[in-house]
């Protein structure tokens, strides 16, 4: 029995959205949990994957596939599926983990379910699970039947826990693909202004309607970068064109999970709150007590972000 | 260019989401209905496309029969033929979904069928990629910058910093995502067009899927209403506290 996982790297290590898909990977209690990881041996960060109780890695090395292929991806996994007999194959439920299990779930033919926080094997072919609808505003309780479970993990939901560490084997895959899988292929090159993500950030330090404009902004990004952290925006920023739709925090832009998300002169619409609630603590400044943010934050400031902001940028330079 | 866009007619939440007694579905007696942010985008990125290069914008939706309001909207905004797959109120999965969708699109022809990356309600992230498999077309998702010419489309996206760029041959699907484009408001002249216009009509069946929902429900925040530290620049010194006491001043 194993479940495979396709492990994402971030700069050289594993990524945090993909260890906490092992996270949940590991709670089915197979037998052998892989990952699956799609680099050079020599980069493969393999005591850490032990630390998350990975048993088995399957590398697949730029000599055979090259760059992100989504349907080759999928391809790939679809083979190691058949020849570990897995039960569950899953993924992080980032932009490529979706994409590459949606693939796979053509590929199969079988039914794919995104963004789960809880998968429970239920005997034969059968897992009950939790996942997310309205991007997390929602639970659903479903069950699939299938012969191989596949899904995506919801990371703003589920924690990153370590494991003790298992004895762990790495072994080289290559994969068969037919010409079709290399079809659609990401040419990469550096984007915007490179820094920390949005996604990935520690500190987010956002900012909404309150700011009034275009210009208002130069005080959240200094406390960002004070914070080491970086400017979020609530939709309405971006729909008015005030910030690029890449600072976007929520539904239909990014979902965060940092330290700490300090929202300011943001109301809170559910849809803002889909994409920060995965924030550990949320901090609100608002001239509102009564805006809906403060039902979703554990410390609020009443007041106007333009005095607070400048405030509390000087008193930290002062420490 | 044919292009055929579609989209899926969900309820507009605003303050907070409800679920019906039998938990089945979002409580819709005090809201109306709309498409997502995604799919606005979609529809506004094929009539652009159109405007430029000329052709047809088809908008196409799977839904009860009152989503013909949604279709309305579409074509208000420029798109020029509507379709409705019509249900009979269940709920069809992606599988079904994208395969009514494939029927559709083979029978009548299309360069480009674009879709929102996931939609707002059900967010199953595949029945653009399942509909591109059906018809073995190349597929790009999440896609927050197109440019369009005679035989292929350069797909853009960002991840983790990276730019990703995919060059797809035409005919080819396409998820896109909010920011791609700031959608423009209907005319008044549209608007009138929208409601003479007629809506082409099939019902395809429903299936099970191997994923049943058994019920929806509200997680518990564990959130309480916040502690206010203070009024304006008073609170600052509590705020850097509170900041020191959650350690994310290094």
């Amino acid at each position: 029995m194993t479940v495979l996982c396709l492990t994402e790297l971030d700069g050289g290590e594993a990524a945090d959205a993909s260890l906490r898909a092992l996270t949940l990977g590991r709670s089915l209690d197979s037998s052998a949990l892989a990952a699956v990881v799609f680099a050079d041996s020599a980069s493969v960060p393999a005591g850490a994957l032990a630390g998350y109780g990975v048993t088995d890695v399957y590398v697949i090395e730029p000599g055979s596939l090259e760059g992100y292929a989504p349907q080759a991806w999928a391809r790939t996994l679809a083979g190691l599926a058949a020849e570990t007999g897995a039960t569950a194959v899953l993924a992080a439920g980032t932009d490529r983990g979706n994409e590459v299990l949606a693939h796979l779930g053509a590929i199969t033919g079988l039914p794919m379910a995104a963004n789960c926080t809880l998968v429970t094997p239920d005997g034969g072919q059968t897992h009950r699970l939790v996942r997310h609808r309205w991007a997390g505003l929602l639970l659903e309780d479903a069950v699939m039947e299938a012969p191989v479970a596949l899904f995506t993990v919801a990371t703003d939901s589920v924690a990153n826990v370590s494991a003790t560490p298992a004895a762990l084997s790495v072994h080289v895959h290559k994969p068969e693909l037919a010409g079709a899988d290399l079809v659609v292929r990401a040419a990469e090159s550096p984007a915007g202004a490179g820094g920390v993500s949005l996604a990935t950030a520690r500190v987010v330090v956002g900012g909404g309607r309150g700011v009034g404009g275009p210009d208002g902004f130069a005080p959240l990004e200094e406390l960002a970068e004070l914070l080491g952290g970086v400017v979020g925006v609530s939709r309405v920023v971006t729909s008015e064109g005030w910030r690029p739709h890449r600072q976007q925090v929520g539904q239909t832009g990014t979902k965060i999970t940092p330290e700490l998300y300090l929202a300011c002169g943001i109301s809170g619409a559910i849809q803002h709150i889909a994409g920060c609630a995965g924030a550990r603590h949320i901090i609100a400044i608002n001239t509102d007590p009564g805006a809906p943010i403060l039902g979703h934050a554990d410390y609020a400031v009443i007041g106007d972000l333009h005095q607070v902001i400048p405030a509390l940028v000087a008193a930290l330079r002062a420490r | 260019m044919e292009i055929l866009v579609c989209v899926k007619r969900v309820p507009t939440v605003g303050g907070k989401i409800a679920v019906t007694t039998d938990g089945q579905e979002v409580d819709t007696r005090a809201s109306g209905f709309s498409i997502s942010p995604h799919e606005e985008c979609a529809v506004e990125e094929a009539v652009q496309i159109t405007e430029r290069a000329g052709g047809t914008v088809s908008v196409l939706t799977l839904g009860p029969e009152a989503a013909i309001e949604q279709l309305r909207g579409a074509l208000a905004l420029g798109a020029g033929r509507a379709v409705l797959l019509e249900t009979d109120g269940r709920e069809f999965g992606p599988i079904v979904t994208a395969a009514a969708i494939a029927a559709e699109v083979r029978d009548r022809g299309y360069d480009l069928v674009l879709l929102g990356n996931e939609a707002a309600d059900t967010g199953d992230y595949q029945v653009g990629v399942r509909l591109a498999h059906e018809l073995g077309w190349p597929v790009a998702t999440g896609i927050k910058n197109l440019t369009v010419s005679a035989d292929r489309v350069v797909a853009r996206r960002e991840y983790r910093g990276v730019e990703e760029a995919y060059e797809l041959p035409l005919p080819a699907v396409v998820t896109v995502k909010e920011g791609i484009n700031l959608p423009r408001y209907p005319s008044l002249p549209g608007r009138l067009r929208a409601r003479r216009a007629a809506v082409e009509r099939s019902a395809p069946a429903w299936a099970a899927e191997g994923l049943r929902k058994e019920a929806l429900r509200v997680p518990e925040s564990g959130k309480h209403q916040a502690e206010v530290l203070g009024q304006g620049v008073d609170a600052v010194p509590s705020l850097v506290r509170v900041l020191e006491e959650m350690g994310v001043l290094s």
